[in-house]
C-alpha cells in the first residue's frame, strides 16, 4: 500500500500545483501509515526531484523519456496507471490544474476508482471508503464526496493546501511504462505562453480590474500593482469581451477559476457569475465607488472610492511597504 | 461526419442554493434548470457549426430523467438532429460517462464534444472519462477546433496561454469558451424540433463509485471590513499585519 501523487513537469522544474498534489499526497499517506510515492513522467534532474522530499516524498517514479514532455492525456493515463501498479498505490493525488483535470478522470476510469474532482481538504477515511469536501455550486456550496472503491483519485484543488516544506530527501528510481509510441495520439504544433509574466492559474496573488476603468489605456496602475506585489493580473468578462484586455486573463463562470492567497478587484461590480471564479480566493479586497457593489458582501477588505484615486495611492504604500522589508 | 454531444441539465446560475433532507439532498423549489452553459453555448453550437460545413449529423445524448425534455428540445431546436435520452438519475459522473459510452459504442461516431464542466458540480470529469472508456484521445479545455482530412487541429489552454495541437479523428473534446458564439433557436427551429427523433433508452447496469453524503452552505457571508479611501495606508497595513498576504 502506498499513496501516489501523480508530479507534472515544465521546463525542466516541478510545477507548483505539483508540489502541493505531492505534499497533499505525504499528508494522506501520513493519516494511512504508509509511503508517498510520486511519479514524474518527461525530462527533469533528479536534483530537482529529489527536491520532493521536502513535501514528504519518499521515492520519485521518473520516466526520464522525452516523448512525456508534452501532455498527452491518453499516454500519461496509461503510465501513471501502471506507476500505481507498480507502487501498489490505493490513493492517487494529482493538482485539479489544466492537465490534471483531464487526467484524473481518465485514470480513474482506468482503475475504475472513485474520484472526487476538485478536493479542498483532506480525505477522512472509514473502513474502505473515504469522504472528501469539494466545493459546487460553483463556491456557493461543498459537497461531502464519498468514495467508495478500494482505489481512490482526488484531484487536489489549487491553493487548497499550503505546502510545508521540511528538509528530506526523495530517492529517485527510474520507472519505463509500457507506453508505445501509438498511445501518444495528440501532436504539439505551438505553444503560445505570456513570457515574463506569471500564469494567472499558478499565482498566489492577482490584481483584477472591470469596466470600472473605463477604457484600456488605463491598465497602466493596475499593472504596476501586479508588478509592485509580484501578482498577476485578471479581468471580468465585461472587459475582456470587447478587448479591453485578453482573453486569458478572464476570471469568473465561463473564464478560468482561481484560487489565490489575495484577489484585488478594482472596478469589478461583483456579478454572481464573476464570485464564481474567484470566491474561493483567500483574502478578498474590493474598491469600487458604488456602495451597494454585491462584490463587497464578498469582501474582506473594502474601499468605496474612485478607482484613480485609490489605486495610485495603494501603490505608493506598496512602495513604502516593499522598502521598509 | 458524425458527432455525438453529451448534454447535461443544470440548476440556472442565479439559482438560491438550498439543500433539504437534513442538507443530504438538493432543493429544486423554485430552481430553473437550463442545458449546461458550456454543452450549449460551446459544445453543441460547434459540432452544429462543424455539421454545416461539412455535412454529416449532429446527435445530442442526455442521462436524466423525463423532466429533461425541454433541454433536449432546445438542442434539437439549435439545431441538433435527433437526440438519445439514458432514462436514469444521473448521480455519479461515472455512471454518466458508462452510459454514454456504451451508446457511442452502437454508432460509430468521428467526434465527441463536451462541455468542459456542469456549472452545478464543476467538476470536468465527464468528457475525459468517456474518452478512457472508448479508448479514444481527447484534448481539454478546447477553445478552437478544426476538422481537415480527419485531423483535428485543437487550441487548448495550458497554464498562462494556449497549446495547438494536432489530432486524428476519432477524438473527445471538452469545449470551453471561445470555441463558438451561442446560438438562439429561430422559430423555424423550435417548430422543427417538436418532430425530431428523441429515442428513450433505459440505463445499463454500470454501478454508481461515488455518492454525496451531505452538503454544507458557507454559514455567512464574509464581514467586509471598510477603510476610508482617504485613509489607503490603513489598507495596505491590514493586509501586511492582520491579513498577512502581501
Amino acid at each position: 500500500m502506498s499513496v501516489l501523487s501523480v508530479v507534472e513537469i515544465s521546463e525542466g522544474k516541478i510545477k507548483k500545483a505539483s508540489v502541493e498534489a505531492a505534499f497533499y499526497g505525504s499528508k494522506v499517506a501520513e493519516g494511512l501509515g504508509t509511503d508517498s510515492i510520486a511519479v514524474v513522467l518527461g525530462e527533469a534532474s533528479a536534483d530537482e526531484l529529489a527536491t520532493l522530499g521536502q513535501v514528504g516524498v519518499k521515492n520519485v517514479l521518473h520516466a526520464n523519456d522525452a516523448r512525456f514532455n508534452n501532455f498527452d492525456s491518453k499516454a500519461f493515463a496509461k503510465a501513471v496507471g501502471e506507476a500505481v501498479s507498480a507502487s501498489g498505490a490505493t490513493v492517487v493525488s494529482i493538482s485539479f490544474n489544466q492537465n490534471g483535470k483531464l487526467l484524473a478522470p481518465r485514470l480513474s476510469v482506468r482503475l475504475k476508482a472513485a474520484y472526487v474532482p476538485g478536493a479542498v481538504d483532506l480525505p477522512v477515511f472509514s473502513g474502505a471508503s473515504a469522504t472528501v469536501k469539494k466545493n459546487v455550486f460553483s463556491g456557493k456550496a461543498s459537497a461531502q464526496y464519498q468514495l467508495n472503491t478500494e482505489k481512490k483519485v482526488i484531484a487536489v484543488n489549487p491553493n487548497s493546501l499550503s505546502p510545508v516544506r521540511g528538509t528530506g530527501t526523495a530517492s529517485v528510481e527510474a520507472f519505463a511504462p509500457a507506453v508505445t509510441d501509438a498511445d501518444f495520439s495528440t501532436v504539439v504544433k505551438s505553444t503560445d505562453k505570456i513570457v515574463g509574466e506569471i500564469p494567472l492559474s499558478e499565482a498566489e496573488l492577482v490584481v483584477s480590474a472591470g469596466r470600472g476603468l473605463k477604457g484600456p489605456e488605463n491598465w497602466g496602475m493596475i499593472e504596476e500593482m501586479a508588478h509592485l506585489l509580484g501578482a498577476a493580473t485578471a479581468c471580468s468578462r465585461a472587459v475582456a469581451d470587447v478587448d479591453w484586455r485578453p482573453h486569458h486573463e478572464h476570471v469568473g463562470q465561463t473564464g478560468l477559476t482561481i484560487r489565490p492567497n489575495l484577489y484585488v478587484a478594482v472596478g469589478i461590480s461583483g456579478a454572481i457569475q464573476h464570485l464564481a471564479g474567484v470566491n474561493g480566493s483567500k483574502v478578498i479586497v474590493v474598491v469600487n465607488t458604488d456602495p451597494e457593489a454585491p462584490f463587497f458582501k464578498a469582501a474582506d477588505y473594502g474601499i468605496v472610492g474612485d478607482a484613480f484615486q485609490v489605486v495610485p495611492k495603494m501603490n505608493e504604500e506598496i512602495k513604502k511597504l516593499k522598502s521598509a522589508h | 461526419m458524425k458527432i455525438l454531444v453529451p448534454i447535461a441539465k443544470v440548476p440556472d446560475t442565479t439559482s438560491k442554493i438550498a439543500f433539504v433532507d437534513n442538507n443530504t439532498k438538493f432543493s429544486p423549489d423554485g430552481v430553473t434548470f437550463i442545458m449546461n452553459p458550456t454543452d450549449e453555448w460551446y459544445a453543441l453550437v460547434r459540432a452544429i457549426e462543424l455539421k454545416e460545413k461539412q455535412g454529416g449529423e449532429v446527435v445530442v445524448i442526455h442521462v436524466g430523467l423525463a423532466d429533461s425534455e425541454q433541454i433536449i428540445r432546445k438542442a434539437l431546436a439549435i439545431g441538433a438532429d435527433k437526440a438519445v435520452r439514458v432514462d436514469a438519475d444521473p448521480t455519479d459522473a461515472y455512471f454518466v460517462a458508462a452510459q454514454i459510452a456504451a451508446h457511442a459504442k452502437t454508432e460509430n461516431y468521428d467526434l465527441i464534444i463536451a462541455g468542459k464542466e456542469t456549472i452545478d458540480y464543476n467538476s470536468y470529469e465527464v468528457g475525459g472519462m468517456v474518452a478512457e472508456l472508448l479508448d479514444l484521445p481527447c484534448v481539454a479545455l478546447v477553445q478552437k477546433l478544426d476538422i481537415e482530412n480527419g485531423v483535428a487541429t485543437i487550441k487548448r489552454e495550458i497554464e498562462g496561454g494556449t497549446e495547438t495541437v494536432e489530432a486524428k479523428l476519432p477524438l473527445v473534446i471538452c469545449a470551453q469558451k471561445e470555441l463558438a458564439e451561442a446560438r438562439i433557436p429561430n422559430m423555424k427551429g423550435i417548430m422543427g424540433a417538436r418532430t425530431k427523433p428523441l429515442a428513450v433508452v433505459p440505463a445499463d447496469a454500470t454501478e454508481k463509485l461515488t455518492a454525496i453524503t451531505s452538503y454544507a452552505v458557507p454559514e455567512k457571508a464574509k464581514e467586509c471590513k471598510y477603510v476610508s479611501p482617504d485613509n489607503v495606508a490603513e489598507l495596505i497595513r491590514l493586509l501586511h499585519e492582520e491579513a498577512k498576504v502581501i
